[in-house]
């Protein structure tokens, strides 16, 4: 009984690479298909052409790509791990985390007053806050769940996390100026661009690394679909396994968040979108799947959010949301309920 | 009854469960000894409560043992690597599956684990003992349907045929009658004592079916407050260990049928 899904990989392959390239050709200037491919292999004739591709629509196509991927793989990860349909990045207090780092960052600094009450707080250090607030928040939950054997009881901690720095924000805000706030608002729409290539190179790699991991845990999370006693009597190392699992996403949802701002819905959304596809439970076929899924629909929300042909840019997160909310409730009517 | 080669898989000597807190050991059953041979079934009955489960849960290594010792194939139980448990001994649990929506020949080809490489790629003698799995349990028509489109039943023999696949010396099984009807108990006893004695395997079960089980079973272990005695269900009726089972207020045992009676 080997189903062959060597044609749906193979569709979704050629969908990625159009996405990438109509990506790279749609925004404020569009440029043809045939140009970008030059841009992109060789230099194209047109010189600002070739700037805009290589110094900001690759990049940014590159983000794009990383990013959904990325997202999809931690909520296919956390959705196994903790039996949860509802499982995705944010449910473990990752991005919450992140979020606080931030806000503690951006929007304190009014409190702590000084040299940051003044200047506009730079990338990196919205960077390194996020990171070491993710950081913390996985190293709480990491610390939680050596202890408690109940899965249940660790998303409840994530979702408490989740409410500990909205409470933080709110206060934050009451004291912070207008462009602090303005500041961290637009940080939390999210976004794909102005990434320089040496971030774009750190992003990368710590990126590569969670996906190793996940990789990693394929066999794993197979088994945890049967329960952890079950995994157990299987040879399965419960207690690694599930830490591998939790640092693999911790550290791409972690980056991702840091990089690029908290973006909903996609680790939640794709899974589900992918196992509807790919009618199998098997992670050695949903991850590839997860992978290629999710850089497509970024791809696309990232174009959507360029409004090809006009000045403006969206937030990508309001985009993903549209996107992915009517998914998830479309999902939900046509199942009836949801599964993993 | 034959005499054949006896071959000792499990042998249980001075064992003693319970639950360990920091503070107080709460002992639940003490002096459990019992030794099962290969290809016999076994059943486990007793009164709710007093300690099946956590009997099982002991010899399925998902809690320690207070004290005494459980020695699988001359083995102890506390030396031995999960891994290694994995290939002697499988388990059919009370507790529902995390994904139902598993394939039954997903959920049955996860039972070759601890033999598949680190991604978990099947061999073709993988997927030979899978679809004998599935053909000892009868349930090769079913393999493509997702687990929540299954009757109780009918998942009841897709975990047997997971266990199966998994090919191990021991299959051990927690109530796996409850939820069924007469007709569905009856029949996956009457399965095991054919897997048992097809395979060799020793099966070990706990259950509420005390008739089905003095019909079906080569051993039989009756837990009580006092003791935890074990044989073979003939010498147990004439020792007149049934009957001390309940209270006797509602039902009694019939030594002549062999089962529990209303009392009127």
């Amino acid at each position: 009984m080997k189903t062959n899904y060597t044609y749906p990989f193979v569709i979704l392959t050629v969908i990625l690479l159009f996405c990438f390239v109509l990506n790279i050709s749609l925004g404020s200037i569009n440029i043809p298909f045939s140009e970008v491919l030059k841009g992109l292999f060789s230099t194209s004739d047109n010189e600002v052409w070739q700037v805009i591709i290589s110094k900001v629509r690759l990049p940014k196509a590159i983000t794009a790509i990383m990013v959904g991927s990325g997202l999809g793989i931690s909520g296919l990860l956390m959705q196994t791990l903790f039996r949860n349909p509802l499982a995705g990045p944010f449910v473990l207090g990752i991005s919450s985390g992140a979020s606080l780092g931030v806000a503690i960052v951006i929007l304190g600094s009014g409190l702590f007053g000084g040299y940051f009450a003044t200047a506009l707080i730079s990338k990196w250090s919205i960077v390194i806050s996020a990171s070491l607030g993710s950081f913390l928040v996985l190293m709480a939950v990491l610390a939680v769940s050596s202890r408690v054997r109940d899965t249940m009881a660790i998303l409840i901690i994530g979702l408490m996390f989740g409410s500990i720095t909205s409470a933080v924000v709110s206060v934050l805000s009451y004291f912070s100026s207008a462009e602090q706030l303005q500041q961290y608002i637009f940080w939390g729409f999210g976004s794909l661009s102005n990434l320089s290539s040496k971030e774009l190179l750190i992003f990368f790699a710590i990126y590569a690394v969670g996906l190793v991991l996940s990789i990693a845990s394929i066999k794993g999370l197979n088994s945890l679909l049967l329960g952890d006693n079950y995994a157990k009597s299987l040879g399965l190392n419960l207690k690694q396994s599930r830490f591998i699992i939790i640092l693999a996403t911790s550290l791409i949802a972690g980056t991702i968040t840091a990089f690029a701002g908290p973006i909903a819905f996609i680790g939640l959304a794709i899974p589900h979108l992918t196992r509807q596809v790919f009618k199998t439970t098997n992670h050695k076929i949903l991850l590839p799947a997860v992978f290629l899924f999710g850089a497509v629909v970024m791809l696309i929300c990232d174009t959507i959010a360029q409004v090809p042909n006009s000045d403006y840019t969206l937030p990508i997160n309001a985009i993903t949301a549209l996107v992915g909310a009517p998914v998830v409730i479309w999902l939900l009517v046509r199942q009836r309920k949801m599964m993993f | 009854m034959k005499e054949n080669k006896q071959h000792t898989i499990l042998k249980v000597n001075q064992l003693s469960i319970g639950y360990k807190t920091k503070k107080a050991e709460m002992v639940i059953a003490s002096n459990i000894n019992f030794e099962l041979q290969k290809g016999e079934l076994i059943g486990l009955v007793g009164a709710n409560g007093i300690g099946k489960s956590t009997l099982l849960r002991t010899l399925i290594k998902v809690q320690p043992e207070l004290s005494g010792s459980i020695l699988l194939n001359n083995k102890a139980l506390n030396a031995t690597s999960i891994l290694e448990l994995a290939q002697q001994l499988s388990i059919v649990l009370t507790e529902p599956l995390s994904s139902k929506n598993l394939s039954v020949y997903e959920l049955v080809s996860l039972g070759r684990h601890p033999y598949t490489n680190w991604i978990g790629s099947l061999t073709q003698t993988d997927t030979v003992i899978i679809n004998r799995a599935l053909e000892q349990v009868n349930i090769i028509d079913l393999k493509d349907k997702k687990c929540y489109e299954l009757s109780d039943g009918q998942l009841q023999k897709v975990m047997l045929a997971r266990a199966l696949a998994q090919d191990t010396d021991v299959i051990v099984l927690d109530e796996p009658t409850s939820h069924l009807d007469m007709y569905h108990k009856a029949y996956i006893l009457k399965l095991l004592q054919k897997l048992a004695k097809e395979t060799g395997k020793t099966i070990l079960f706990s259950s509420h079916e005390i008739d089905l089980a003095i019909q079906l079973c080569d051993t039989m272990i009756v837990m009580q407050k006092e003791e935890v005695v074990y044989g073979q269900p003939c010498h147990l009726i004439s020792e007149g260990v049934f009957e001390t089972l309940f209270p006797k207020d509602l039902i009694t045992f019939d030594e002549n049928l062999g089962r529990f009676k209303v009392t009127k």
